[in-house]
Formats: structure tokens, C-alpha cells, sequence
């Protein structure tokens, strides 16, 4: 019982690290169609910032997270008017596949060489550093606020894109871009600020995720796999299927993890196959 | 359309150029065995070196003909290769030493590897392809960890020590043995693949990359001939693998990685995916690159490719192997 519930609660708090990250990469597919595989890399760039900005610089938890996300915002932004752009429904997936891997192997390579190949820490602050009781056990703090994190992002994300008239802009140039922009939207506004806001997010799960995929030059290749198949698994563009898939392949991975521990991620991908086989567009996809 | 001037108004389309000329068919071959030759002579030192890179190529090639040739998106050819590699570390490591009977076995085992995973993933199309692809290498890379009796898992397969090729040429410390056969099987494997991606069914494959629907409205089937091009990827993939086996002794759990896969990937398109120069071209940029600038920092080493990538899908689609055609789209026309 008291394995079953750990389990449950590591793969709870890492599977909405999974959503943190995943979110922004399964808007800006479903958005723009780019595989970008350099996600991972924008979450890197986030999580380092932080623990820069609360390691050697001093200034608190909460400021490292908002100058992680502004961060990886800006160092983004460039990226996507100068390579991006050229690639936005390029009619064979190996091209942008391609350009963002070597983007990724760019962002390693040079934050191998700005802040060295040893691991990175976040130092969290007493708030959440310590233990907290439940009643029926006690789990680290630090989890519980990711998780809080993932719920807030989630509804908030669902309010912005449902309710709001960003969203009803953005929901229309995803649906038929030249239409939006004939009726008006400002299709390529639309465009950089989803980019932003995307990376905004990964850089946000990042740094908040640092405890459980620890940082280092490595994390932006290591996870890239993992993020690609958290989106394809719940269909591009879709909150909801990111969602279920971030929770449920958390729990495979972790549950695999505890119980067979030898296997590594062998249930993992078999969890993939069988998915992708089942639902060959994903869990649940927008408009389908 | 009118005739550009100072063209030829009715130029003949590239792929029908060699028909005419018998003798067109074997320059590149012819090339490709004088300038190994000559890397034979100059560098005698390095031949292991250049047989790493001839593996890389032949493996390259393999990938060439199912993305290059077909349109399938896969970061996981590596298992292809792997299998080949496997299966003939595993036989030569139960007693069967004849080295070209060991590479014959790699290239059988690299073809049922290809029919397996041409089932899973051609079920699907675009980014779910692709991750059914790394699904199944991940797969793949954590069964030869788990089954470390007959793998030897994380440690690696060693112990592998064939015979000498036809009985008489035993493989010397310098590699030399290992670099002649080597460089024989690839310009082998060029003569038959340039037949086969200029044979109808050749064709069929580049119109099934480039329309579908029009090839199924013209009766010509789709998935078996995806998994017929599949299965003779894999056919020298695993020649490629057991290649690697044979020649160097050790078969890794790297040989079934998904880097391996990407790596391979990233050589493709740098050199030009949908020709086969295209493949040799960026296998030996790539791999020469990465013996002289990893040397001296890995990390230096991967922001070049990544600069070197992004370069490249950006100003030269179609890899670096257009360099050569554009070059001789510059000559006067009169040349020969």
C-alpha cells in the first residue's frame, strides 16, 4: 500500500513535469507544425538561468523562475524570426526534424561552454524544501508544488485558449491560418507569441523540474525523445491530450521504474507502440 | 515552355542519362575504388579509421534507400544494423569463423530485423512514424541490455575472432585485410544499389515518396513495396553491421542506439538524402569531422554538426552532395 501510494505520487509529480514541458511543444505543433525538437533545449536554457540567477547570483526561488521563463523567452524569440520561420510547414518533416536537432547540439555545446559540464542545482527555498504530512504519509514538499504548478497551468492554459480572445485568435489560425488572417488576425503575431508563451512554458517546467530530471548539458538530448512522444501520444495542439498522456506515460515510466527497475524504459516504449497503434492521431486531437 | 537560351532545349531527364552508355554505369564505382585505393597507399596508418568509415556508409546507404528513396521517417534504423552486427558477433563468438559467411548471416538477420520493424512502422505516417521508430530502437537497445547472457549486455560483445577471408588473407593488426574487404563489399553494394533505385521498382519507390495517391490510382501497391525496399535496406544495414563485427572484433549496445540512428540520419541529409553519393558523401564528411574536431573537444564537436546542420537545411536542401552538381552546372556546356 505504502508503495503503491509513493508510486503514485512520483509519477503524479513527474508526469506534470511532463505537461509543464510538453504543453508549449504540443501548442506550437498543433499551431505552427514544427517538430521542434529543440524543446528540450529551450527547457534547459530555463532551468539553467534559474539556478544561475538563485545559485550565484542570490536573488530567491521565485525571481530565478519568472528570469528563467523571460530568459528562454528572449533567447528564443531571435531563433524563431531568423530559423523557424523558414521552415513553417515545410512539406517534409525531416527538414525541421533536422535543423532542430542541430539547433539542440548548438545549445549544448554552448552551454557546455558558458557554464561547464558538471550537474546543476536549483536551491529551493525552506518553503518547499522540507517534508510535509498528509495524514496518511509524508512526501517531500518540493512535489507537491509541482503538482500544483501542472493543475494551475493546465486551467489556466484552458482559460486563456477557451476563453479568452487570444485564444479564439489563436484556435483560428490553427484551424485555417489564411482565413484568420483574411478575417483580420495578425496570423504572425499569433505566431511569435505562441512561440513565446511555448517556451515560456518549458522554461517554467524546467527550472520547476529540476529536482526530477536533473540538469545538465546532456538533459536537452537525453528528454527529447521523451517530450516528442508525451505529444505524439496525445495528439498535437491538444491540452487535454497532453495531459492525459504526460500522466499516464509518467505512471508507466515510474511504476516500470519501481517494479522492475532492470528494464529501464522498456515499458515505456512499449506503452508508445501500443498507443500509437491504438490511437494513430493521438488521444484525443482537436478538431478530429 | 519556351527553350531557355544557351541550353539545350530538350535536355534528357537525369535518370535516363546512363541508358545509352553502358560504360556511365561503373564510373562512380570506378571512383570510388580509386580514391580508396589511393587512401590505401597514403595513409596506411589509418586504415581502421577508413574502415569505420566505409561501415558508416554502407549504413548510411541503407538509411538512404527507405528515407531517401521511400519517404519513411525513422530515427530507428539503427536496430537493423544492430541485428546484423549481433548476430554475427554472436556466431562467430559459437565457433563459426568464416568471416564472409559472418557478414552473409549480418545481412539475413539485418533483413528480418527490417520485415519486423517495417510492420510497426509503416502502420503510421509523419511525427506518430517517427515515434514508433525510436519506440521500437529504444526497444530494441534495452532487449540486448537485458539479455546480457548472449549480448553481453552494457560490456559489449567481445571475444569475436574470425578466420582468415577465403582461408588465405587473415585480418592483421594493421587492418589491412579488414579495409580491402571492406572497401570490395562497398563497391559492391554501390553496383547493385544503382541498379536497383534506377530499376522500375526503383521508381516506383521514389513515386510512392513523392505521391501516393497517384501510385495507388495507377494500381501499383503501397506498403509492399515500402516493406519489399525495407527489407533490402535491411539487407545491408546488416552487411554493414556484421561488416563492423568482423573488422573490428567488439559489437556495442551503441551498435542499436537511437544516437547511432540519428547520427546516421544527420549524415544522410548533410550529404543529401535520395541519392546514394549523397550517402557516401556525408558519411565521410561527418565521420572525418568528428575523428579530427571531437579529438580535441566533444562539445566543440557537436556545436560544428549543429552548426554545420542547421547550414545546410537551411541554404542547401538537398545536402551537400549538390555541391558536386552545381559545380558542374557552372562549366560550359561544350565540356565534356
Amino acid at each position: 500500500m505504502n508503495v503503491l501510494l509513493s508510486i503514485a505520487f512520483d509519477a503524479l509529480a513527474y508526469g506534470m513535469v511532463l505537461f509543464i514541458i510538453c504543453i508549449g511543444l504540443s501548442v506550437m505543433m498543433g499551431l505552427m507544425r514544427v517538430i521542434n525538437l529543440a524543446h528540450g533545449a529551450f527547457a534547459m536554457i530555463g532551468g539553467y538561468i534559474a539556478s544561475y540567477v538563485a545559485g550565484p547570483m542570490g536573488w530567491g526561488y521565485v525571481p530565478a523562475l519568472v528570469c528563467g521563463v523571460i530568459g528562454a523567452a528572449l533567447i528564443a524569440l531571435p531563433l524563431e524570426r531568423l530559423l523557424y520561420r523558414r521552415v513553417y510547414g515545410a512539406s517534409d518533416p525531416l527538414v525541421q526534424v533536422l535543423m532542430t536537432i542541430g539547433l539542440t547540439f548548438c545549445i549544448i555545446g554552448a552551454t557546455n561552454f558558458l557554464f561547464g559540464s558538471a550537474m546543476r542545482a536549483i536551491p529551493l527555498p525552506a518553503l518547499i524544501s522540507g517534508p510535509v504530512d498528509l495524514g496518511v504519509r509524508t512526501v517531500p514538499a518540493h512535489r507537491l508544488f509541482v503538482i500544483a504548478c501542472g493543475v494551475v497551468i493546465a486551467s489556466g492554459l484552458w482559460y486563456l485558449i477557451e476563453r479568452t480572445s487570444f485564444g479564439i485568435r489563436l484556435r483560428a489560425t490553427v484551424d485555417n491560418t489564411g482565413m484568420a488572417g483574411a478575417l483580420g488576425v495578425r496570423t504572425d503575431w499569433i505566431y511569435t507569441a505562441t512561440f513565446a508563451l511555448a517556451v515560456g512554458l518549458a522554461a517554467f517546467g524546467g527550472a520547476v523540474g529540476a529536482e526530477i530530471m536533473p540538469l545538465d548539458p546532456y538533459y536537452a538530448l537525453r528528454y527529447m525523445v521523451t517530450f516528442l512522444v508525451v505529444v505524439s501520444v496525445g495528439g498535437a495542439g491538444s491540452i487535454g491530450g497532453a495531459l492525459v498522456a504526460a500522466l499516464l506515460l509518467g505512471f508507466v515510466d515510474t511504476t516500470g521504474r519501481y517494479l522492475a527497475p532492470n528494464y529501464g524504459e522498456f515499458f515505456f516504449y512499449l506503452a508508445v507502440i501500443a498507443i500509437v497503434f491504438v490511437f494513430p492521431h493521438g488521444l484525443l486531437r482537436r478538431g478530429a | 515552355m519556351a527553350p531557355i537560351p544557351g541550353r539545350p532545349a530538350a535536355s534528357p531527364r537525369p535518370g535516363c542519362r546512363s541508358r545509352g552508355v553502358p560504360g556511365r554505369e561503373l564510373v562512380a564505382p570506378t571512383v570510388v575504388a580509386i580514391l580508396g585505393a589511393l587512401a590505401y597507399l597514403a595513409f596506411p596508418d589509418d586504415l581502421a579509421f577508413f574502415t569505420r568509415i566505409i561501415v558508416a556508409a554502407l549504413f548510411v546507404m541503407s538509411l538512404d534507400l527507405v528515407v531517401g528513396y521511400c519517404g519513411v521517417a525513422t530515427l530507428g534504423h539503427a536496430v537493423l544494423y544492430g541485428a546484423g552486427a549481433y548476430a554475427a558477433g554472436i556466431l562467430c563468438v559459437d565457433g563459426l569463423t568464416d568471416p564472409l559467411l559472418l557478414i552473409a548471416a549480418g545481412s539475413v538477420a539485418g533483413v528480418v530485423a527490417g520485415l519486423v520493424t517495417a510492420l510497426v512502422i509503416l502502420r503510421a505516417h509523419g511525427l506518430p512514424q517517427l515515434v514508433l521508430s525510436i519506440a521500437v530502437v529504444q526497444l530494441a537497445y534495452e532487449a540486448a541490455n537485458k539479455a546480457r547472457d548472449i549480448t553481453g549486455g552494457s560490456d559489449g560483445l567481445s571475444g569475436i575472432s574470425p578466420g582468415p577471408v577465403f582461408g588465405l588473407f587473415e585480418f592483421d593488426l594493421w587492418g589491412r585485410t579488414a579495409y580491402v574487404l571492406a572497401l570490395v563489399l562497398l563497391i559492391a553494394t554501390l553496383v547493385v544499389l544503382r541498379r536497383v533505385v534506377r530499376s522500375p521498382f526503383g521508381l516506383l519507390c521514389r513515386g510512392i515518396k513523392q505521391d501516393p495517391d497517384r501510385i495507388r490510382a495507377i494500381g501499383g501497391t503501397i506498403y509492399g513495396n515500402l516493406v519489399k525496399m525495407y527489407a533490402l535496406s535491411g539487407a545491408v544495414a546488416g552487411l554493414a553491421g556484421g561488416l563492423t563485427a568482423v573488422t573490428t572484433g567488439v559489437v556495442g549496445l551503441d551498435s542499436v542506439s537511437f544516437e547511432w540512428s540519428a547520427e546516421a540520419l544527420v549524415m544522410l541529409v548533410l550529404g543529401g538524402a535520395g541519392t546514394l553519393y549523397g550517402a557516401l558523401v556525408g558519411a565521410v564528411v561527418f565521420t572525418g569531422f568528428e575523428h579530427y574536431v571531437a579529438a580535441v573537444d566533444p562539445y566543440h564537436w557537436l556545436f560544428v554538426v549543429g552548426a554545420l546542420l542547421i547550414g545546410v537545411v537551411l541554404a542547401l536542401p538537398a545536402g551537400l552532395g549538390s555541391l558536386a552538381a552545381w559545380l558542374r552546372r557552372l562549366l560550359p556546356q561544350g565540356a565534356p
